[in-house]
């Protein structure tokens, strides 16, 4: 019987120190999970604070059987940003690029090409493939129609989709929790820090839309990929991505483990993860090539 | 030749966009020394209705171009679709059959087949590939050849002067236009709101899914059934861009991405001169030949002045100021006080 894995994903955002271990603590000793992603993916202005608890968090996840990658910075544009891509390419033995200047330090070492990478179809897939990415993760804009051909013609690739989490939007020059608060990048004042799954935008007549995470515009809605186990294993998918929200994430895990394993059909899922407190809507409508922010229960 | 510019000639190079065989007729006969333009098909990141050229226009337009002694770059820019990449590879093919000086693209898939294909064909790598480093520039240019890169619009003057002194290649800068806030090649807003998006089809923000609501004295501009923007009686009612809106966050109700401005680095222009930058771009694909003559016939004075040793800041600010009729513009994240 194949087996359909699952993942935490990198955490996109800025969480203190303490609670960054006690979180993966948690993860390490409860929830059902095969792989975690750590490390900041997000601003290298984070990284002089939390790059001191990645190497406790590591030694945690990996002695509760977890594999564990260093995810890298999805928009390096400092020599901050960029050695520490130099540094998680040479050192790690699985690390998560997010940008192709990740994939150009890693120099044919094995490495999960990330949702931040442009990757669009098999023949670009193929390439990254032959120079080391042992698993993809989408663009989450990528329709499943399109998820599936890239799986059908590299089968020997895994596939891990991005199952749940407000959606990772985009990224810019430019810090939008700065902005909101008058101030701007370079003195930031860290204060993305209070707002733990981002910063609500809402529209003029108060349509919950999208969040902001520092640089980053994530969705307002959580994404909730629910298709059953048969349908995962016919599109090729071979892991599902779990991305950090400051809710019950264990509780999310179990979810899908029981999704993943074929407990439970597509709608108990969807009704067990309604009834989580979480920071939006559920989302699905990228799966179908529709409005990301569309929820469709077909 | 293309790109040998900057080796015996400091000039930077003037690289202007066609929408029309109109407009590239306008911006050959106004100085650009080169004309970026797009095949009418989802193969480029200006996918509107009634604009680009066909394979024939192309191969007029290249012949056109050529005679004025202009260079032809054709942007094959979007993402080739999984399991449907045909119409990628021929839109590359025609660029090579058209006789076009360079492709501009950004999707790994078109790169490798450009390359593996036709060898000689030139390519440059478009800002939607977001390119911003030695390292992944290095990868671009190792993996697949490329020549010459369009740097994306988040890094600071600064910055690229750092960047042009570890790179070999020669790049390219957006200085005037249309101004994208996110990363380009890294923004998914578009589909999130419509289902459409540049990555996937070739537009942002569609003409298709926008409305203008009334409520009251007030007027909506919606994308995708999403406010966007909010005019009163009086207010001109922009376009809903999605990243140019105004929303509300921490209470606040403000354009939290970017106020509805455009880019103008004019006066920028000696700085990137200096930096090392082979070519400044201009952003309008979507322009009428009327508008295109008129920047280009700016831009193209301003670099003249400055290959002639005069200050090309204050002659090209007085030229464009009467074209953008009032509208706000911003030196965009040239200067670092912008992030």
């Amino acid at each position: 019987m194949s087996k359909i894995e699952l993942s935490i994903g990198p955490n996109f955002f800025n969480w203190s120190n303490e609670k960054l271990v006690d979180f993966y603590a948690r993860i390490a000793d409860e929830a059902p999970v095969d792989r975690v992603y750590i490390g900041e993916v997000i601003c290298g202005k984070r990284m002089p604070f939390n790059d001191k608890v990645w190497p406790e968090i590591y030694e945690r996840l990996t002695n509760a059987g977890k594999t564990v990658v260093f995810s890298a910075i999805a928009l390096p544009v400092t020599v901050r940003d960029r050695k520490s891509i130099n540094a998680l390419s040479a050192d790690c033995e699985l690390v998560e690029a997010n940008d192709i200047a990740c994939v150009h330090k890693r120099s044919g070492e094995p490495f999960v090409g990330g949702p931040f990478l442009n990757i669009y179809n098999e023949q670009a897939a193929k390439v990254l493939m032959n120079l080391g990415m042992e698993t993809f993760c989408p663009p989450v804009e990528l329709p499943i129609k399109s998820v599936e051909a890239i799986a059908q013609a590299l089968p020997e690739l895994t596939i891990e989709l991005f199952a749940f989490g407000r959606l990772p939007l985009a990224v810019s020059g430019r810090c939008y929790h700065a902005r909101a608060h008058k101030l701007h990048k370079d003195n930031c004042q860290f204060i993305c820090d209070r707002d733990l799954d981002g910063m609500d935008v809402t529209t003029l007549d108060d349509q919950k839309f999208l969040a902001a995470n520092g640089i980053q515009t994530l969705s307002h809605s959580v994404q909730a990929i629910t298709l059953d186990r048969d349908e995962l294993l016919t599109k090729g998918i071979g892991r599902l991505r779990l991305s950090p929200h400051d809710v019950d994430m264990i509780a999310i895990a179990e979810i899908y483990r029981d999704l993943v394993e074929g407990k439970i059909k597509s709608s108990e899922a969807v009704a067990r993860l309604q009834t989580q407190q979480l920071p939006g809507a559920l989302a699905n409508g990228y799966v179908t090539g529709k409005p990301g922010h569309l929820w469709k229960t077909d | 030749m293309l790109g040998q510019h900057n080796d015996n000639n400091p000039s930077l190079e003037l690289v202007c966009p066609a929408g029309t065989p109109a407009a590239l007729k306008a911006a050959a006969e106004a100085g650009a020394h080169s004309i970026y333009c797009g095949l009418r098909n989802e193969t480029n990141a200006r996918n509107f209705p009634g604009l680009n050229f066909s394979e024939k226009e192309l191969n007029a337009g290249v012949r056109l171009a050529h005679k004025h002694g202009s260079h032809v770059l054709v942007a094959v820019n979007t993402f080739a679709r999984a399991g449907d990449t045909g119409i990628w590879k021929r839109a590359v093919d025609a660029v090579v059959a058209s006789g076009a000086d360079a492709i501009i693209a950004a999707d790994i898939a078109v790169l490798d087949y450009a390359k593996e294909k036709h060898p000689d064909l030139r390519l440059h790598l478009s800002v939607q590939a977001a390119a911003a480093t030695p390292e992944s520039i290095s990868f671009y240019q190792n993996t697949f050849g490329v020549q010459r890169v369009v740097l994306p619009r988040v890094m600071s003057v600064e910055e690229i002067v750092k960047l042009q002194k570890e790179v070999t290649v020669e790049t390219e800068v957006f200085v005037f236009g249309g101004l994208c806030v996110m990363t380009e090649g890294r923004c998914a807003l578009s589909s999130y709101a419509t289902g459409k998006s540049p990555n996937l089809t070739g537009v942002c923000s569609p003409p298709g899914d926008v409305s203008y609501d009334e409520d009251g004295s007030n007027l909506y501009a919606r994308l995708g059934g999403f406010t966007i923007d909010g005019f009163g009686a009086g207010e001109t009612a922009g376009y809903p861009t999605l990243c140019k809106g105004r929303f509300k966050a921490e209470g606040e109700t403000s354009y939290l991405f970017e106020d509805p401005v455009s880019l103008n680095a004019a006066s920028l222009l000696p700085r990137l001169q200096k930096a090392g930058v082979t070519a400044v771009k201009i952003e309008g694909r979507q322009r009428g030949k009327a508008y295109i003559s008129q920047v280009v016939k700016a831009f193209r004075a301003a670099v003249d002045v400055m290959d002639a040793g005069g200050n090309a800041e204050e002659e090209v600010s007085a030229m464009l100021s009467a074209m953008t009729e009032g509208g706000r513009e911003t030196t965009g994240a040239y200067k670092k006080i912008w992030r």
